[in-house]
């Protein structure tokens, strides 16, 4: 039995379709994070998923009983918004019984709800206060509080974390992880940020233009990414794209980059093609991203391949050099006590354990 | 050298200090010029109600009372007590109480409950709504005078209080929903997702969240309604007369149906009297309603 599951789901706000298609279950404890550019359909997901939301087509199961068409109140879901959402006029107590209340829980449930709750998320101090009285922090607590209290199946959270300033994001960050931990409540998160997304999910879907990209573990997502639009979001600086095309010759396959010689083929024998049919003379993009680019021969299968460094950004505790690859700019990432000379011929190593290879007109990974 | 620099700072110092003093002298002067320009026919309104007959016509505009006399007071509120044509503003205060009251309380939450609609609860069509509704701003009084007194007719509440209570509700409610919608669009939809996942419907949003936080566009508009309503000539005149009337047809008729010598002092007694529920209304919450204009601003 899957705690979530939503079949072909599809929404549209008029002509403009929002979620095309959409199938995606969760087991029941699981972490899912939604994560895509703004306008992928991610937050729309999420609000059908709360009832919030109207559906064109398809159905949204929790704990396989269709509840398409239920009320939000009734799906046994809690929600806390971007915005924090709580209730203006309301004292803290008053903001996270509200719901327990509507659906008329007896006093001393009520009573005993609040008490755990907010002993667990140290707000006990707070009850009496306004919102407008509370700092950022303290309004997500109370945020996360309110959904608490009324035990739910499901948490649904919409970008909790970016009405906050950096340094209190990392710290509430490590607060839901922690929260989550404790209590292993399934959640279903939307946000834009890929850290977070890296960070907090157990499962990760990628979405773009109303479309599952790809849904996967955190660390497949990083190193095997599905298609070119999941290599390029997720990473920072990106995956590196390099244009060109492969050659089979009996079992050797190779890659040769746009605009190079021919002398300076890379040997790709260890990547693991999903199938190895017809990949001669194929137009690719090679994947790879800056930090498997190395400075020194650290694995048997490295590969020596020469370049002249551009541009050199300092940012601390590494640095990102801009080098050329026959007229392509690729991205390498080096700790910053390495000294870098620029305009100058140098030798550096893909890592080929590492690469990515995607079909240049399907954009699939082959 | 450096002995040089200082003293032409010096210089400069002083000169722009009298400059300073200058222009701050200036803009005083203009303060006062203006102030005085506005606070004058307040002082003749006011002066000339304590005067009696005796000294308003020998005096000029200015002059001082000789003594304070408060008789064209009672005459103006309460009348001189002899029974036929004695007009004075008392039954007629009330009935514009009695108007203004129901009529401000149904505009404004009429105006409330579609602003929350127009913005928290969207519809096909709902611009198309707002659009006319704001139309409904720009319709001049003299417009609406003849269907309005067919559909009075109709009811069978002409010539009434409630008669006008309905006309001053309806012709209220493009105003209030305006300024109801325009504050409601600036509260987040989150806290209305957030009450219906809590289990809070259509009124229980409306009462327990909205409306708790919208003081200051309530106090707005009801300023707003109040004057309006109160300070109505028009509508008054056209829908009621008789015992039926507000007090600013009233006022009128009191000013224009003396038939002996003009009370100048009973006259600008009453204009005081029949202003004075709009200055309180200003004075009580003329703070809130500044506030009240700004707010959607700057988030609360």
């Amino acid at each position: 039995m899957k705690t979530l599951r939503i079949e072909n789901l599809s929404k549209n706000f008029g002509s403009t379709e929002v979620l095309k298609k959409i199938n995606l279950d969760i087991d029941e404890g699981n972490f899912l994070v939604l994560l895509g550019p703004s306008g992928c359909g991610k937050s729309t997901l999420l609000n059908i998923i709360a009832g919030l939301e109207t559906i064109n087509e398809g159905n949204v199961y929790i704990d396989d009983y269709n509840v398409s068409k239920v009320e939000p109140k009734d799906r046994n879901i809690a929600m806390v918004f971007q915005s924090y959402a709580l209730y203006p006029s309301m004292n803290v107590r008053e903001n996270m019984i509200f719901g327990l209340k509507q659906a008329k829980t007896s006093k001393e449930k009520i009573e005993e709800q609040l008490k755990k709750v907010s002993s667990f998320l140290k707000v006990d101090e707070l009850l009496h206060r306004k919102p407008s009285q509370l700092s950022g922090g303290q309004r997500q607590r109370v945020a996360i509080g309110r959904a608490l209290v009324r035990e739910p199946r499901i948490f649904l959270f919409d970008e909790p974390l970016s009405n906050l300033d950096a340094k209190l994001r990392v710290e509430m960050r490590r607060e839901i992880k922690k929260l989550h931990q404790t209590l292993k409540t399934t959640v279903v998160y939307v946000t834009h940020d890929q850290t977070e997304a890296m960070s907090l999910g157990t499962k990760i879907s990628i979405m773009n233009h109303g479309v599952i990209q790809q849904n996967d573990t955190p660390e497949n997502i990083y190193n095997k990414p599905n298609n070119t639009f999941v290599a390029d979001f997720i990473g920072s600086p990106s995956m590196n794209l390099i244009e060109g095309r492969l050659i089979q010759n009996s079992n050797k396959i190779t890659f040769i980059a746009e605009g190079s010689e021919r002398s300076t083929q890379i040997p790709i024998d260890s990547y693991n093609f999903k199938s190895t049919s017809d990949l001669n003379d194929r137009q690719i993009y090679f994947g790879i991203r800056p930090e498997h680019i190395h400075f020194k021969k650290l694995n048997e299968n490295d590969i020596e391949v020469n370049f002249k460094a551009n541009l050199s950004e300092y940012i601390g505790h590494e640095q990102i050099i801009t080098y050329n690859f026959s007229n392509q700019e690729i991205l390498a990432k080096f700790p910053s006590t390495i000294n870098i000379e620029l305009n100058k011929e140098m030798k550096l190593y893909f890592d080929l354990s590492q690469i990515s290879i995607f079909d240049k007109n399907s954009k699939e990974r082959i | 050298m450096s002995v040089n620099i200082n003293t032409s700072y010096k210089q400069l110092e002083q000169k722009s200090k009298i400059t300073n003093m200058m222009l701050r002298w200036f803009l005083y002067f203009v303060l006062i010029l203006f102030a005085s320009y506005f606070i004058f026919p307040l002082y003749v309104m006011i002066v000339t109600s304590l005067k009696t007959m005796e000294e308003i016509r020998q005096g000029t505009l200015l002059t001082w009372p000789s003594q304070l006399n408060f008789e064209s007071w009672g005459v103006a509120w309460g009348g001189r007590g002899y029974g036929a044509g004695d007009t004075f503003l008392r039954p007629y205060f009330w009935n514009s109480i009695k108007m203004v009251v129901p009529a401000v309380f149904f505009s404004t939450f009429i105006g409330a409950m579609s602003g929350y609609v127009l913005t928290k609860w969207r519809f096909k069509g709902d611009k198309w709504i707002f659009l006319f509704l704001l139309f409904g701003c720009f319709i001049p009084y003299q417009a609406i005078l003849l269907p309005m007194a067919r559909t009075l007719g109709v009811l069978g509440i002409s010539n009434s209080i409630i008669g006008l209570v309905v006309v001053h509700s309806v012709y209220g409610i493009p105003f209030t929903t305006l300024f109801f919608r325009n504050y409601y669009v600036s509260i987040p939809n989150e806290l209305v997702k957030a009450a219906r996942i809590d289990g809070a419907g259509f009124f229980k949003i409306f009462f327990k969240i909205l409306l708790p936080i919208s003081a200051p566009i309530i106090v707005v508009t009801v300023i707003w309604q109040f004057t309006q309503i109160w300070n109505d000539f028009l509508f008054g005149s056209t829908f009621s007369f008789g015992e039926a009337a507000p007090i600013q047809v009233a006022l009128n008729n009191m000013v224009l149906s003396s038939t002996s010598v003009k009370e100048y002092n009973v006259d600008m007694a009453s204009a005081i009297i029949a202003g004075i529920p709009t200055l309180i209304v200003y004075v009580l919450a003329g703070k809130y309603f500044i506030r009240g204009l700004t707010s959607g601003a700057v988030k609360g």
